[in-house]
């Protein structure tokens, strides 16, 4: 499979440049400060801790998942390496999907590393191992809708800055339609509410309830921007 | 049978491009444009910068795709079978696709395996590509700590890492110095027999050097085909003579009339061209002269006799010459485009400070 030549080239892009690097740290070192904080607090029980884990963690994901993103695309056509893949026989779906495989990996890796502190609340407290299988399946699922996002606005974008602006403007709209589904009336609060990325939608992985209507929101994001990227590839051969 | 291999209809021609044309919004970058290159030809594109020649290529590799009109390379039309073609050609636009953070030899796996080389495969590719392009020292070190010239080999060692038929190069000696131009020239050269080469530049000596055969484009057309040897026949134009004269106590211009008049009287000369100075100092001029035959002697002579001091005079460059007539009728040289903009804009300014002095105040 092609795309996942293109993958292992960027995982290696990935390990070499101490960007990848230094994103994957900040989001660690901020990871952690906040559920030391979080954990400071000795009335809350051990399944809100971990709620609240969660949710902090989710805000780091989605920063890190676009600042890894950023560079996918735009970077390749910065340099002129683009070339090197629009010449070669492989379809442009392979050149998104291998792309996305190697952000999404180090996200995911980058999310794992975070486990050793749900871990820690079994030391003193008691949650299920479900609810923290639960949570990471909400992150990794939020990651890849990020990620996917990321990579779109990257295709779109020549500049990595410009690339990481468009990703955040259309990720920060995506969270704010839980507040447009505040304004507005039924059925349209039930519509805009079912978008919005990460309200509703991951607030049941955060408790540790698993959803398949939320596991295949996710999917369906990741979907509709992978395709959309490719889209972008396939329309700039025809300018 | 639309796209597949049709090696049998189109005989030996390994590209076939009939009534391409290739728009960038409204502004036609190529076409009409028809042409035929045969198995193993090695093909310069020549044209001026703007022709088409880039735009040209990128369409033969399947980078881009034409607006309308048929391409086909090894009898896979571009549009309809991409990925066949993408397989037969090797390409090298005119910035290599370099990733700096890789070594020469991972660059070179990675663009086999991109190319459907079989895995076990790459190694002998690799290093046969680069013995061929005298990569080999270098095939441990950073792509980004190479020299231009040895970035450009890697270049070309990728566009060839899978044995495309067809190697396209977009401008290959751009930005190389004297030495590494006489050894790319070499390299393109090795190229011959085992691929069928596109070559563009806007370098007149390079294609002349290098290609059997010279497609010259002129806004996106194809306007001259053939050798060198039948671009001379075919327009019959003797030479050029460049020439640097002194002319004794007066303007670059005076001396530069006196030129004029001294070689009025020669049947032979086409045309007188005033260029800009090639030598600074007093009264001296510069001037290309075109003559049906070689009559360098007798202008000369015209000349000595007039009482102009001759710095220089030499024959120009045969196939400069030659483009420069071919595409005489449409385009301007940019020096004489140049002064034809100063002298406009001196006339300009001249004619409103004419009207500005006749104005009554």
């Amino acid at each position: 499979m092609r795309a996942l030549i293109i993958a292992r080239r960027e995982l290696y892009a990935y390990l070499r440049s101490p960007l990848g690097s230094a994103i994957i740290a900040a989001a660690l070192l901020v990871d952690g400060i906040l559920f030391y904080f979080a954990s400071l607090d000795t009335k809350r029980l051990s399944a809100q801790l971990l709620t609240q884990f969660f949710y902090d963690s989710s805000a780091a994901t989605m920063v890190a998942g676009l600042l890894l993103s950023m560079r996918l695309l735009a970077e390749e056509r910065q340099a002129g390496t683009i070339t090197l893949l629009n010449t070669a026989p492989i379809r442009d779906r392979d050149i998104v999907l291998g792309k996305f495989i190697s952000s999404f990996g180090v996200l995911t890796l980058m999310n794992l590393l975070t486990a050793y502190m749900p871990l820690m609340v079994f030391i003193r407290g008691k949650v299920s191992v479900g609810h923290i299988l639960v949570g990471y399946l909400g992150l990794i699922l939020l990651g890849a809708a990020v990620t996917a996002i990321g990579l779109f606005a990257s295709s779109l974008a020549r500049s990595q800055v410009v690339a990481v602006i468009i990703g955040a403007a259309l990720v920060a709209s995506m969270i704010l339609l839980w507040v447009v589904a505040r304004a507005v009336n039924p059925p349209f609060n039930t519509f805009f509410s079912g978008l919005a990325l990460h309200h509703e939608n991951y607030r049941p992985f955060m408790v540790g309830t698993l959803s398949f209507d939320r596991v295949a929101y996710y999917l369906m994001v990741a979907y509709f921007f992978l395709l959309s990227a490719t889209k972008v590839l396939e329309a700039r051969r025809w300018r | 049978m639309a796209g597949g291999a049709a090696r049998s209809i189109f005989g030996n021609h390994v590209i076939e491009i009939q009534e391409l044309y290739k728009y960038y919004g409204d502004r036609r970058a190529i076409g009409p444009l028809s042409t035929r290159i045969a198995q193993g030809e090695v093909v310069g594109l020549l044209g001026l910068n703007g022709a088409g020649k880039t735009t040209t290529l990128r369409v033969l590799a399947c980078d881009l795709l034409p607006t309308s009109g048929s391409v086909r390379v090894a009898g896979f039309d571009v549009v309809e079978r991409p990925d066949e073609v993408r397989a037969k050609v090797g390409y090298l636009p005119d910035r290599p696709p370099l990733y700096d953070d890789m070594t020469v030899r991972e660059y070179l796996s990675y663009a086999a395996r991109l190319r459907n080389v079989p895995a076990n495969h790459v190694k002998k590719r690799v290093a046969d590509v680069e013995e061929l392009t005298e990569i080999g020292d270098v095939g441990n070190q950073l792509i980004g700590s190479l020299s231009h010239g040895f970035k450009q080999r890697v270049g070309i060692a990728q566009a060839i890492v899978h044995g495309p038929e067809l190697v396209v190069l977009d401008e290959p000696i751009s930005g190389l110095d004297p030495v590494q131009i006489m050894e790319m020239r070499e390299l393109v050269r090795g190229l011959r027999g085992a691929h069928t080469v596109v070559v563009s530049s806007h370098i007149l000596t390079e294609i002349s050097e290098t290609c059997d055969r010279i497609l010259v484009i002129d806004e996106g057309r194809i306007a001259w085909s053939g050798t060198e040897t039948e671009l001379s026949a075919t327009l019959k134009q003797g030479m050029r003579i460049a020439l640097t004269l002194r002319g004794a106590g007066g303007s670059a211009q005076a001396t530069a009339d006196k030129a004029r008049a001294a070689l009025a009287g020669l049947a032979s000369v086409r045309d007188v061209e005033v260029l800009e100075p090639a030598e600074a100092g007093e009264g001296i001029a510069s001037l290309r002269i075109a003559v049906e035959s070689d009559v360098r002697e007798e202008v000369g002579k015209s000349l000595v006799q007039a009482g102009l001091g001759i710095l220089e005079l030499s024959r120009e460059k045969e196939l400069e010459s030659m483009f420069l007539e071919l595409l005489g009728e449409g385009h301007e040289q940019p020096g004489r485009r140049r002064r034809k903009k100063k002298q406009a804009e001196a006339d300009a300014a001249h004619t409103e400070s004419s009207a500005q002095n006749e104005e009554p105040s």
